[in-house]
């Protein structure tokens, strides 16, 4: 089998060079026959990396200890859907997986774009042939390829780490990846639409759905890292600041300031430039994120081992972004704006500053990930900073940013009247004032909460207000019920509405991160019997009492349970146990033990508090144990955030809807009529 | 033309605010991450940075790890190869923290003038290993 993988990455790379090559020479301009060979390529190379893929798969599952990516990552003992997510678990295996998906996006695109867009196609199958070749090219020349074989063959592979023996792990990396990759695609088309000269708004109505598939899986991926970090790295906490979740926040932030962007572009013929850069700009991040997972420059729990493969990617960031500005550059003039800016008071500056403050928070992430490493180039000393830095420049910016989420939606385009900003702001702003007093009445003193939720509660306000009239003037126009109306009014307009909802998943987002403000923590060693108290921040006192440590073997490991008993004010509310575990391989009768010992948690969960317990150790032979306990509230909301904003996303780009070939303003997704929101005129 | 000036206005400050932010958060938070040979030669230099928090990243002593059970104390020496620092920290170490060889810590914490380091944080990453083991399989 791994002859036959083998034998299929080279004919996706000579495939590959083949539609590379001749795309970006512009001959199928006067051959059709030509295009149709290019074009054709990427469906080969897909076919190709498929069955390389399923080589892979068939190592994987049959055991075949003598493929060294096999032997490294997977164990006779380890259960079947972890030896299927293995294919991802290493470096190699992740560098086909990477292939594979892009060359099947790429087919999807060439297979899915209308005919309309039929001149840029050959130039889209160019760029994402050249990424696929880059890739495949990493796997033969570098030394990462994922068939190697070893000398001998080993009687049992090493198992996979048990960090990643989660469902977590088994989908997050994928959904991560197919978000990284899809942004190939957006890419491709811009680099198209450039070399072709077709710069009017077509090639944005080509990549639109594009662009919300690649946000929305990069979104499921970031919300999937932070679940996977918090039941199982076993720190208390969901985003760390570490340089790896940030790699993966990056894309995302830009991507957010393109979704926004290319609206005023769709409507107003503005920022044709902006949003070439930002596209160009959140495909290298992309390829960043990858550099900073595979090559170790930088030191994050999460990292890959420290190999060669890092100054691959970093050469192929050099080569696109020199490329991708430089035909920028050759193009600019063709890029102006058909009209200027009218006023401060209208949607497109509220866009504008949303745009310069995602950007903003992406360039202060980029810096602090890679401060250390431009310390030391420039000082000598290598300085690094934290999330103490990250959440300093961050808390303040995502506020503002979450205040123009409220904003945004109820400025006029154009330029907003004296009237307009008062119908529209009245009541969103209360909202967000009784918010504030409501909370001080009840006793919250922490101000930076107090500020964020009552911002929370003005971007609340707003998208009520919006659902609301909206859902009055259809109710009233068509004299339909409420409920008919609402639905039909969300069907006929998914984009906006769409959109609110991902606001409404956003708003949830930074509530439960506030919550994280009021986290209660302790650390404690208990004899059987002995017990201590908590108390969370809402006033309750959680009592936990240490029962006992108990020793058992399990499917492919050893485990350590320790158990508490856990009351609230008095009230029994069940046990709690997390777990030690060592993990074995079979090495013919003998049992040894493989990796470090790992940790597994126990979580409660309610709507308003997690109680997170961790048990950190026994004391050598005797049943005390140490333990930590911490409070977290409001953390079943991020991910409850997580799926209203998947939900949103959804909407959004469901087909239907506006016909195709419908008029530009109704493919912006604003002009749509709506009786009664008339400030959209 | 107005409101384009008006705007680059609200964008210089924000683009000022942003950059703001990031000095200070740097100015503020930011922390040396040394080697152990790094640290002993600078501080020798310049005293300010005895007793400063800041970081070291280097390899465990195999061996060199005692446990106070008790008290959650742990004592352990780390290495560059060149240097050695004694290591205390009182608090739970990661699961990955062992005394295998060659295990890289990043300890973060200040460092006293009697030579010993005072860990606040221990971080320990384990890579390594498995991609030294692959080679000695590979070898075998």
């Amino acid at each position: 089998m791994t002859f036959l993988g083998q034998f299929a990455l080279w004919a996706a790379l000579l495939l590959g060079c083949w539609g590379a090559v001749i795309g970006f020479s512009g001959r199928w301009r006067s051959r059709p026959d030509l295009a149709l060979t290019v074009t054709r390529s990427v469906h080969a190379v897909l076919l190709a990396l498929a069955v390389a893929s399923i080589a892979l798969w068939k190592g994987l599952l049959a055991h075949d200890f003598n493929i060294q990516y096999v032997w490294a990552y997977t164990s006779r003992n380890l259960p079947t859907p972890y030896v299927v997510a293995a294919f991802w678990a290493g470096q190699k295996g992740s560098l086909l997986f990477w292939a594979a998906v892009l060359a099947l996006f790429a087919s999807l695109a060439q297979f899915l774009t209308s005919r309309r867009h039929a001149p840029l196609l050959p130039y889209v199958a160019a760029v994402t042939q050249s990424v696929v070749v880059f890739f495949v090219g990493v796997m033969l020349f570098s030394g990462e390829n994922p068939f190697g074989r070893l000398d001998f063959t080993p009687p049992d592979g090493r198992g996979l780490n048990p960090q990643l023996q989660n469902v977590g792990m088994v989908i997050h990396p994928p959904m991560l990846y197919l978000g990284y990759i899809s942004i190939t695609i957006p890419f491709a088309f811009a680099i198209a639409a450039l070399l072709a000269r077709r710069l009017d708004t077509g090639w944005l109505h080509a990549i639109r759905k594009w662009t919300l598939v690649s946000w929305l899986f990069l979104s499921i991926g970031i919300t999937l890292g932070m679940w996977w970090a918090y039941v199982e790295l076993g720190w208390g906490g969901y985003w760390g600041w570490d340089p790896v979740e940030n790699a993966s926040l990056l894309p995302w932030l830009t991507m957010t300031a393109f979704l926004h962007s290319v609206m005023i572009q769709e409507k107003r013929g503005m920022l044709k430039r902006w949003n070439l850069g930002l596209i160009v700009g959140t495909f290298l991040l992309s390829i960043f994120g990858t550099f900073i997972t595979r090559s170790g420059v930088i030191a994050s729990v999460h990292s890959f081992t420290q190999s060669s493969v890092g100054y691959f990617f970093l050469g192929f960031l050099v080569v696109c972004g020199a490329a991708a500005f430089t035909l920028l550059y050759t193009r600019w003039s063709a890029l102006a704006a058909d009209v200027q800016l009218e006023s401060m008071l209208s949607r497109e500056a509220a866009f504008l500053f949303n745009n310069l403050i995602l950007v903003g928070i992406a360039f202060s992430v980029l810096w602090g990930t890679l401060f250390p490493i431009l310390s030391e180039l420039v000082q000598g000393d290598k300085i690094t900073v934290g999330p103490p830095f990250f959440n300093r420049v961050n808390i303040p910016l995502g506020l503002l940013l979450l205040a123009l989420t409220g904003i945004g939606p109820l400025i006029a385009w154009r330029k907003a009247s004296r009237a307009n900003l008062r119908r529209q702001f009245t009541a969103p702003l209360s909202a967000g004032l009784l918010t504030a007093l409501a909370l001080i009445a009840a006793g919250m003193r922490n101000w930076y909460a107090l500020v964020a939720l009552a911002i929370a509660g003005f971007v609340a306000g707003t998208i009520t207000q919006e659902f609301w009239r909206g859902t009055r003037a259809r109710g009233r126009m068509h004299g339909e019920a409420w409920p008919v109306a609402f639905g039909r009014l969300v069907a006929r307009n998914r984009r906006r509405y769409g959109g609110y909802l991902v606001h409404a998943g956003i708003l949830i987002y930074f509530v439960a991160f506030t919550g994280m403000a009021f986290k209660r923590e302790r650390a404690a060693t208990l004899t059987p019997g002995q017990s201590i108290e908590l108390a969370s921040p809402y006033g309750h006192t959680y009592r936990f009492t240490h029962l006992g440590v108990s020793q058992y073997k399990d499917l492919n490991r050893f485990v350590t349970a320790a158990t508490v008993r856990v009351e609230r004010d008095g009230a029994p509310l069940g046990v709690m146990t997390s777990e030690k575990r060592q993990h074995f391989t079979i090495q013919g009768t003998e049992e040894v033990s493989s990796f470090e010992p790992s940790t597994e948690v126990a979580i409660r969960s309610d709507l308003r508090e997690d109680l997170f317990i961790v048990f950190t150790g026994v004391i050598g032979g005797t049943e005390e144990a140490d333990y930590r306990f911490t409070i977290n509230p409001l953390v079943w909301w991020v991910w409850f955030g997580g799926v209203v904003l998947v939900a949103g996303g959804l909407v959004t780009m469901w087909p239907g809807g506006a016909p195709l070939g419908a008029p530009r303003r109704a493919q912006a997704g604003y002009g749509v009529s709506l009786v009664g929101v008339g400030d959209e005129r | 033309m107005q409101a384009g000036r008006k705007f680059l206005v609200g964008a210089a400050l924000i683009v000022g605010a942003v950059g703001y932010l990031i000095a200070a958060g740097v100015r503020e938070t930011g922390v040396y991450f040394l080697t152990p040979t790094e640290l002993v030669t600078k501080s020798t230099a310049d005293t300010t940075l005895y007793d400063l928090g800041l970081k070291v990243g280097a390899k465990v002593v195999p061996g060199s790890i005692r446990r106070d059970a008790t008290q959650r104390q742990v004592d352990f020496r780390i290495s560059d190869g060149t240097r050695e620092i004694p290591v205390t920290y009182t608090g739970l170490v990661p699961d990955t923290f062992t005394d295998a060889n060659d295990i890289e810590v990043i300890v973060e914490g200040r460092y006293g003038r009697d030579g010993l380091f005072r860990a606040t944080e221990v971080l320990a990453k384990c890579g390594s290993r498995y991609e030294a083991a692959a080679e000695e399989a590979r070898k075998a």
